[in-house]
């Protein structure tokens, strides 16, 4: 290994500009003469527009134009398509109304779109919208907030064609054979689980910069975009809004998506039109309380799980009912979550015989719903993981037992909801966590809380996530839109420097220090000798982006593909100058050599040979050191472990302090063990968040309770402990380097971690997330209750 | 934020006369809670009356067995202040424990009660100290000066200029924090005097900060935490939000009302 090869934990290059503020964020890029947009939102969560009444703007200062829903249809703009066809048990297709960019008639939630005012400056922008928003005329409607409620037939309707709120009632596995399992059982345990609502929280909110070249007729729009191309593509063919050659969608520096700049919105595709309408650049940037509003959130299902056990605590079947909450539309990617990205994933680390899942996805008037860190698998482990420890609990089997008892032991395994696992080692990730965490001494120091009046607990999360989303055939088969793939150039400049064009997309995730990693390992070159380029679609010719975590799974394979290639190549120009055959020269540390012999030519010399092109002709070869490469990987990846938390519960207010946490990982070949520590750490802070922190809330009328920092909680340093990270590794065998994925491992493992330490600590199961000192207070006086009743 | 005239006079009598004449006026000293709201558009002053170039309003003093502290008195002045801490060191700590350290630079002593703040930390200290707010034009004790939230006994026109504070026997502040915002979901600050125990809660009144007397009542014969065992408030007139509701709020004022005692 070299300081700065495959294995090594280089310094994140990016940070210095992140961290000194010479980043390039799409708020920071300005065209000469650009107006600011101001979107006018619904400030319902159910209305007819009755009327609009533009003529208030007249005569306001500083008024550049107003778009509204009759523009848009007037333009024959589509609406925001779902990217992802499911079908109901019946077979019928899923209900998927488009979400129109400016609102046709009606609001479906608080924050939906309605016009947009484009101004001098963005306070004469403002103050037009709100005059504006004084001029629209609501029939206002009743809202249908529950998820669970929303179904019901007296429930308010949020479309005409979607019965019951309801998008699809799906199933995946075998029915049967379940019902079968569970007849058979010795013991069966029930849980009702909540699986809280999450507002994404990216530290740069989303914004857009729309420029129109009246020249060439060109739309170029910087945005937040964790995938530019899938941006381009979506809003080319689904929305109308100018052809693919035409439009140039450019990710600059990200701040964050987590998810939620994967979709496209509104705004971005309105700044493009608006700046095409008007003849000069839009630019929007969210403000915090937009983004609350109206950035997709995460999770938000209710489930019933049923876990089937024999006498000795061997599963024999599991059965979930879950209702997922879409929100007031379909995202564009959110009904692969709670189906495809949900209950493959049921099987958890455990040799299940049988499964059966049904999925009812439903719409309420909230913010859409879609894939946030995790996405489904986060769901997925919080109802496996909960179900074990509860179901050892009650058979009164060591929880770590149980789990070693039901582990897959062989692989290749093939789980009865779709996903053939590759390669894993549970047991040892298992093992080395107890270890750590020194399990066999929690009697004592639960004891010793005990003597301080706290309650102690401690609990387990063996997860498992299908990453590396994924391959193509696979994901099409199963319903998804495109296929998900990824593409790289290596363009090998006549100095031997490198650039990689990645279709991948970094928004925090250090791709410009792991991905040139990878090349300087391979080429033997120094690291500051290699750039990456992402996030321009005149740059890179095509990506699916980052989400997944697939970014080192598929996207650093399609570059060491391309790598091959350009390898290659280079012998062959190095085969013409040393006069040998490309097949006997060897490269090795930024070297080639004829085999055997001391005849070599190191990388920079062969780099510009290749360009000169002295030493081959026409007929030889083409001049020029270029490849580029596709890659579609053969499987998902499989990255799993298990991570332990050990808490302190005041009982007094209901203060609880992690005490402890391990996390032990399988993410395959780790490319840079610094990088990944880090995304550990900030999954698990969010996954913290999740289970101790963080709930979105709406009240009866559809308000979003939780729309500021003042009552939306996040994760914050202290709240946290510092965490023992460490790893087992079994290789990947289904794509070149072995990568398994980490970027979202912390925020699937942890919920369920912290949930089963409380419920350790409690003694009784009557407690959900997000369990805030409130709601641990309140478990805690059962517990005493119950205490006193014994 | 909306638009509107800007004013910086360099004595309190021109900043009262600004107050006075301007239309819809309002005074700006640290701008911690005033400038955010502005921002979001839920206030707009026509006129603001900025208080930072007013000379002397920042002083901290003791004189005799009284802190004397500047109505413009950072919280970071107040918590650094080798003269507080040594007089009352838990009034220095709750100004360390006022939001995070960019609100401490720019907050004021000044500005938190006269907002009134229902959740905010000053009032209780001011309360249960038995603080008297110094105006321009008068001195008011604390008892009658926090009138419900947002609300104080202050005129139109009226300027703290400083807060006159007791020294204690023994005092001392806990707050339990709302875990999103970090202002106090509820905040209890007791103070021990020769004649008296007075207990002031934040954060759990719906009419902003109180005296419990029931607590107050339970350790005038003996001021230590055992005093407080099987005393509980009652819920009536208390908040109820997402965070918390009105009992757990009960719960907690006894709870951090022991912690207080036992601190002090």
């Amino acid at each position: 290994m070299t300081e700065t090869g495959i294995g090594a934990p280089v310094r994140r290059l990016e940070d210095q500009r992140f961290i000194t503020g010479t980043g390039n964020y799409t708020d920071d890029v300005n065209v000469a003469g650009q107006g600011y947009a101001y979107f006018v939102r619904s400030p319902h969560a159910h209305a007819a527009i009755k009327s609009i009444d533009t003529s208030v703007l007249k005569g306001m200062s500083g008024v550049v134009g107003v778009l509204t829903g009759e523009d848009v249809a007037a333009d024959s703009l589509g609406p925001l398509p779902a990217g992802w066809m499911i079908h109901s048990k019946n077979g019928d297709p899923m209900k998927a109304p488009g979400h129109p960019l400016l609102a046709q008639g009606k609001v479906r939630y608080v924050g939906d779109p309605i016009a947009v005012v484009v101004g001098e400056t963005f306070a004469e922008a403002k103050d037009a919208g709100e005059a504006l928003l004084g001029a629209i005329t609501f029939d206002e409607l009743p809202a249908s907030v529950d998820p669970v409620a929303t179904t019901a037939k007296d429930a308010p309707q949020l479309f005409d064609d979607v019965p019951n709120n309801t998008a699809f009632d799906w199933e995946l596995g075998n029915k049967a054979e379940t019902e079968a399992a569970f007849k058979a059982a010795s013991h069966v345990t029930t849980l009702n689980i909540v699986n809280n609502r999450l507002v994404p929280n990216a530290m740069e909110p989303r914004a857009a910069l729309g420029d129109y070249d009246a020249g060439t007729g060109t739309i170029t729009i910087y945005t937040t975009s964790q995938n530019p191309h899938v941006a381009r593509l979506v809003m080319s063919a689904f929305l109308n809004l100018a052809p693919e050659h035409k439009l140039r969608c450019i990710a600059p520096d990200v701040g964050g998506g987590f998810g939620s700049k994967i979709y496209v919105y509104s705004e971005e595709v309105v700044c493009g039109w608006a700046a095409k309408r008007f003849k000069r650049a839009v630019k929007w940037t969210a403000e915090r309380t937009e983004s609350f509003l109206t950035d997709a959130h995460g999770r938000d299902h209710v489930t019933k799980a049923e876990l089937a056990m024999d006498d000795k605590g061997k599963i024999l079947g599991l059965r979930v009912h879950t209702v997922a909450n879409l929100g007031g539309y379909p995202s564009l990617f959110s009904t692969s979550v709670p189906t495809y990205l949900y209950a493959t994933l049921l099987s958890g680390q455990y040799d299940i015989p049988a499964i059966y899942a049904e999925v009812d996805a439903v719409y309420t008037n909230t913010a859409p719903v879609d894939a946030y860190r995790g996405a489904g698998r986060p769901e997925a482990t919080f109802v496996v993981e909960r179900l074990v420890e509860v179901a050892a609990r009650e058979m009164g089997i060591d929880p770590a037992t149980f789990r070693k008892r039901n582990f897959i032991k062989k692989f290749p395994h093939q789980t009865p909801v779709i996903m053939a696992y590759d390669v894993g080692d549970y047991h040892a990730s298992l093992s080395k966590a107890m270890d750590l965490v020194d399990y066999k001494g929690f009697g004592k120091r639960k004891r010793a809380s005990a003597k301080d009046g706290k309650l102690r607990g401690i609990g387990f999360s063996a997860y498992i996530e299908a990453c590396g989303i994924a391959p193509s055939q696979a994901v099409g088969s199963l319903g998804a839109g495109v296929g998900l793939w990824e593409s790289a150039e290596v363009r090998v400049n006549p100095v031997g420097t490198i650039e990689v064009l990645t279709g991948s997309h970094s928004h925090g995730q250090g791709h410009e220090t792991t991905f040139a990693q990878l090349v300087s390992d391979r080429l033997g070159q120094p690291i500051e000798n290699v750039s990456i380029v992402h996030g321009d679609t005149d740059k890179v010719q095509f990506g699916m982006g980052t989400y997944g975590s697939r970014s080192g799974a598929v996207g650093m394979s399609a570059i060491s593909k391309a790598l091959d290639k350009v390898v290659a190549k280079a012998k062959k120009v190095a085969g013409f100058i040393l006069e040998a055959s490309d097949a006997d020269i060897e490269f090795k540390d930024g070297n080639f050599t004829v085999a055997g012999t001391d005849k070599s030519i190191d990388w920079t010399s062969v780099a510009l040979q290749a360009y000169v092109a002295h030493k081959f002709g026409p007929d030889d070869m083409e001049p020029g050191l270029k490849e580029g490469a596709f890659y579609d990987p053969t499987n998902f990846t499989f990255p799993a472990g298990v991570h332990i938390c050990e808490l302190e519960i005041d009982a007094d207010t209901g203060v609880t302090t992690i005490e402890n946490w391990v996390a032990i990982d399988d993410f395959g070949t780790i490319i840079n063990p610094l990088i990944v520590s880090g995304q550990v750490h900030g999954g698990i802070a969010q996954g913290v968040g999740q289970a101790m922190l963080e709930g979105a809330a709406y009240n009866d009328n559809g308000q979003l309770v939780t729309a500021s920092y003042m009552d939306y909680c996040m994760p914050r340093a202290d709240d946290l402990p510092s965490f023992t990270v460490d790893h087992t590794v079994t290789p990947c065998p289904s794509n070149p380097l072995g990568i398994k994925g980490c970027g979202e491992a912390g925020a699937i493992a942890s919920p369920a971690a912290v949930m089963n330490a409380l419920t350790d600590a409690l003694g009784h199961e009557d407690i959900q997330m997000p369990a805030t000192p409130q709601v641990i207070w309140r478990a805690a006086q059962k517990t005493i209750t119950k205490a006193a009743a014994e | 934020m909306y638009a509107f005239d800007f004013h910086r006079p360099d004595t309190v009598r021109k900043a009262a006369t600004l107050l006075g004449k301007a239309e819809d006026p309002k005074l700006l000293a640290g701008g911690q809670t005033l400038l955010p709201t502005m921002k979001q558009r839920l206030a707009a002053p026509a006129n603001l009356v900025d208080l930072s170039q007013v000379e002397g309003l920042d002083a901290i003093e003791l004189k005799g067995r009284t802190l004397h502290i500047g109505a413009m008195a950072r919280h970071v002045s107040v918590a650094n202040s080798d003269t507080v801490r040594e007089a009352i060191p838990a009034l220095a700590a709750l100004a360390g424990g006022i939001g995070d350290p960019h609100v401490r630079n720019m907050g004021t002593i000044g500005g938190s009660l006269a907002n009134n703040d229902p959740a905010a930390d000053y009032p209780a200290a001011a309360l249960a100290l038995d603080a008297t707010i110094v105006t321009n034009r008068r001195k008011i004790p604390a008892d009658e000066f926090f009138q419900g939230m947002f609300t104080t006994a202050l005129e139109e026109d009226e300027i703290i200029t400083k807060v006159m504070v007791p020294i204690p026997r023994k005092a001392a502040y806990q707050k339990f924090d709302n875990p999103a915002s970090r202002y106090a979901l509820v905040g209890v600050f007791v103070a021990k005097r020769s004649s008296e125990v007075r207990v002031a809660v934040t954060g759990a009144g719906q009419d902003g900060v109180f005296r419990a007397t029931a607590l107050e009542d339970a350790l005038k014969a003996r001021f230590a935490p055992k005093s407080l065992d099987g005393v509980t408030m009652p819920a009536d007139d208390l908040n109820a939000d997402i965070h918390a509701g009105a009992d757990y709020r009960a719960h907690l004022i006894t709870v951090m009302a022991r912690r207080a005692v036992a601190a002090a």
